[in-house]
């Protein structure tokens, strides 16, 4: 089981966590929310939980708790470019459907 | 597929519901959208990487409208639809306005309304193309729709000119947050409000206008003591006086276009002496030469010396010393000048604050602002800038009314006060909230009505029922009831200002400063019957409950006592009801001596006296 970061992600990552001045790391999960039933979480990591699994990543730490590995196994998390907005993007191949605007999906 | 930005810790927000603020720099020459992402703000580039939209509006016949830098290539194709500066018209009616460059429609009444191929266009219409322009700028860049924005105004705007901004955004489909001076929104891009208290001086010397404006921060509250400066003169008036110089040099333009482009070359020559000391200029055949520093500064000095002029009489109006400014800060693209910054440092004996991009600093302001009053910044940073205009308060017994928040707090506020209830075995209180100056409720505004119930039965007097008011940023009032003991709560909220027109606070002040005397005259005796009452209920209470207390004789003589207050409360006359209290008081002692003491044996009964210590 593993999730990983694009490097592009992982630089922007460094960057926020630089600018942010503190923060063991990333965090990733999913809530359930939304109008097709999920949402990701993308936060900084303050400190790991015990039930956390820790992947690192082009050096950045990715803490992901166990219920939610289990919807984000083999997801690339990317930074891109959409026009002039910009962020990440979570490539997740458990994902199936989405709602019209991406932000929650189900499995 | 919507991108995502981190969130902090437990802050991911639910899908559907992120909602972009932005602060809105509504310039007369060029207009900004900046936002806060990752806590960082961001002035918001367009395709072409240029933060500044020019503010220049055209509408053609066929129905086409364009903004920015586009409407601004055809303003000498097409001069009479292309609308530019239409800042200055803003809330202005027909006879407030001199010159102007467009054919104005419309009588002496009303607002000024400009003629164009595609119809008559206010000028709140033509603002507003532009702030829609900003609008889809966001949306497009952050993928998310922009639910409200601080949008910036000058400081001399009047409430028509307010009005006028604040009916733009809403014709371009944004909510206002607030409109914020444009003085303030640059003090508080350098973080000023930060500071304890402090007076600021913000020098703005923009393409085609000059501000000066004295603010001064007490208790996180902006005020703005003066303003003054020149409604013509800037950075364009730099750029001729240049073109002065190279004519003197033989310089000739024989043309318009040969003008535009003395003046372009003049910019941009002006632009580079910034860095350089001495510049080459090319504009053949036309001039051909060069321009020092020193050419530059000899030509703009005259310019320079009529803003320091301004400067100085607003600190004479304001009263203020030049030791006593705490700070000098820098805005609008004319300040890059290095000549500015030194002249302007030298009469303040300090060096202005000018890190922020002085185009920008405006802009950069009012996101932080917008960020703050969305509530996405921490609590601790809370900025104090507007203020309740009329206390908000609760009735209490006898039609009083309890302030709570007096007027002109800063907003947010919260304060809470506890109360009790005032019967034995009172199971719920009623919560009127009111608004006003006056003493009684009923010459005060009824905002809302609510009940806290399952207060569990006590004596009077014994329950602690905090009522909280909370005014947030928006001017929501949000007024809760808790019962300490029992822990039950209810609430209610409101928007305190809602319907309350300018007009209708100012006659509510001038009321309630007209007749002080009377209501304090009225709150006494209220107070005094509803103490009576209090007191005519609890001795009631208690004959009832310990009728076997009563030495032989005294049932009379409290009855006596108990009907004489009831007489005097009828009354109006607050001296002799507590005259009555007090007898009714005196009377009932002894009884009241007798039931502490048995409740106390009864209470202490079957215990050890060790359970006591």
């Amino acid at each position: 089981m593993a999730v990983t970061l694009t490097e592009s992600a992982a630089k922007h990552v460094r960057r926020s966590l630089d600018k942010r001045g503190h923060g063991a790391g990333l965090r990733l999960g999913v809530r359930t929310s939304g109008c097709s039933g999920m949402a990701y979480v993308l936060e900084y990591a303050d400190q790991a939980a015990p039930e956390d699994s820790v992947f690192e990543s082009h050096g950045i730490k990715v803490l992901i708790d166990k219920k939610s590995l289990v919807y984000l196994d083999g997801t690339v998390l990317d930074y891109t470019r959409e026009g002039l907005n910009e962020g990440f993007k979570f490539q997740n191949p458990n994902q199936k459907d989405t709602c019209g605007c991406g932000e929650s999906f189900s499995v | 597929m919507a991108l995502l930005q981190i969130s902090e810790p437990g802050q991911s927000p639910d899908p559907h519901t992120r909602k972009f603020v932005a602060g809105i720099d509504l310039g007369t020459t060029n207009s900004l959208i900046a936002t806060v992402r990752e806590r960082e703000v961001v002035v918001l580039p367009d395709g072409a990487g240029d933060v500044l939209l020019p503010s220049v509006v055209r509408f053609e016949a066929n129905g086409r409208v364009t903004v920015g830098r586009a409407a601004q290539q055809a303003e000498i194709e097409d001069p009479l639809n292309t609308i530019a500066s239409v800042k200055r018209l803003m809330g202005r009616g027909r006879t407030d306005v001199g010159d102007c460059p467009y054919r104005l429609a419309g009588g002496a009444e009303g607002m000024v309304r400009i003629e164009t191929a595609a119809g008559a266009k206010t000028p709140v219409e033509v603002s507003a193309q532009i702030l829609a322009a900003l609008k889809a700028r966001l949306e497009e860049t952050l993928g998310g729709p922009l639910s409200a924005a601080v949008i910036t105004v000058p400081a001399y705007f009047d409430e028509a000119q307010r009005q006028a901004t604040k009916d733009a955004a809403r014709l371009a489909g944004i909510e206002v947050l607030r409109l914020l001076n444009e003085p303030t929104a640059a003090a508080v891009a350098y973080g000023l409000d930060r500071n304890p208290e402090g007076l600021y001086c913000v020098y703005d010397l923009g393409g085609g206008t000059f501000d000066v404006s004295l603010l001064r921060l007490s208790e996180g509250v902006f005020e703005v003591l003066a303003t003054g400066g020149d409604a013509a003169l800037g950075g364009d008036d730099m750029d001729a006086a240049i073109v002065t110089l190279w004519t003197a040099r033989g310089a000739q333009a024989r043309t318009p276009e040969e003008s535009r482009r003395l003046l372009r070359a003049a910019r941009a020559a002006r632009e580079r002496l910034s860095l350089e000391t001495e510049v080459a200029v090319d504009v053949a055949p036309i001039y051909t030469g060069a321009l020092s520093r020193t050419d530059l500064e000899a030509a703009i000095d005259p310019l320079i010396d009529r803003t320091l002029v301004a400067c100085g009489r607003v600190l004479k109006d304001a009263g203020v010393r030049i030791a006593d400014i705490g700070e000098i800060v820098l805005v609008g693209g004319a300040t890059r000048t290095p000549r500015v910054r030194e002249r302007v440092g030298g009469l303040f004996r300090k060096t202005p604050l000018h890190d922020i991009d002085p185009d920008r600093v405006v802009a950069v302001g009012a996101a932080r602002q917008a960020d703050l009053l969305a509530g996405n910044a921490g609590a601790a940073d809370m900025l104090l800038l507007d203020v309740i205009p009329l206390s908000l308060g609760i009735e209490i017994m006898g039609g009083l009314t309890e302030k709570i928040i007096p007027r002109n707090s800063p907003i947010p506020a919260s304060r809470a006060q506890d109360f009790t209830t005032y019967k034995d075995g009172q199971g719920a209180l009623a919560i009127h909230v009111v608004q006003g100056e006056r003493d009684l409720v009923a010459e005060c505004r009824s905002l809302a009505r609510f009940e806290l119930r399952g207060i569990p039965p006590m004596v009077a007097g014994a329950a602690r029922i905090r009522v909280t008011f909370q005014v947030d940023a928006d001017g929501l009032l949000n007024v809760s009831a808790q019962e300490t003991k029992a822990g039950v709560e209810s609430h209610v909220t409101v928007r305190p200002s809602f319907g309350l027109s300018d007009a209708e606070i100012e006659r509510m002040l001038r009321d309630s400063m007209a007749s002080a005397e009377a209501d304090a005259a009225a709150r006494t005796l209220r107070e005094q019957q509803v103490e009576a009452d209090r007191m005519i209920e609890a001795v009631g209470a208690a004959l009832a409950a310990d009728e076997d207390l009563l030495a032989p004789g005294e049932r009379d003589t409290i009855a006596a006592r108990i009907a004489a207050l009831k007489e005097a409360r009828g009354g109006e006359d607050p001296q002799r009801i507590r005259e009555q209290i007090a007898a009714l008081d005196r009377a009932s002692a002894p009884f009241a001596a007798r039931r502490m003491d048995v409740g106390l044996e009864r209470a202490m009964k079957g215990r050890s006296v060790t359970e006591f210590r």
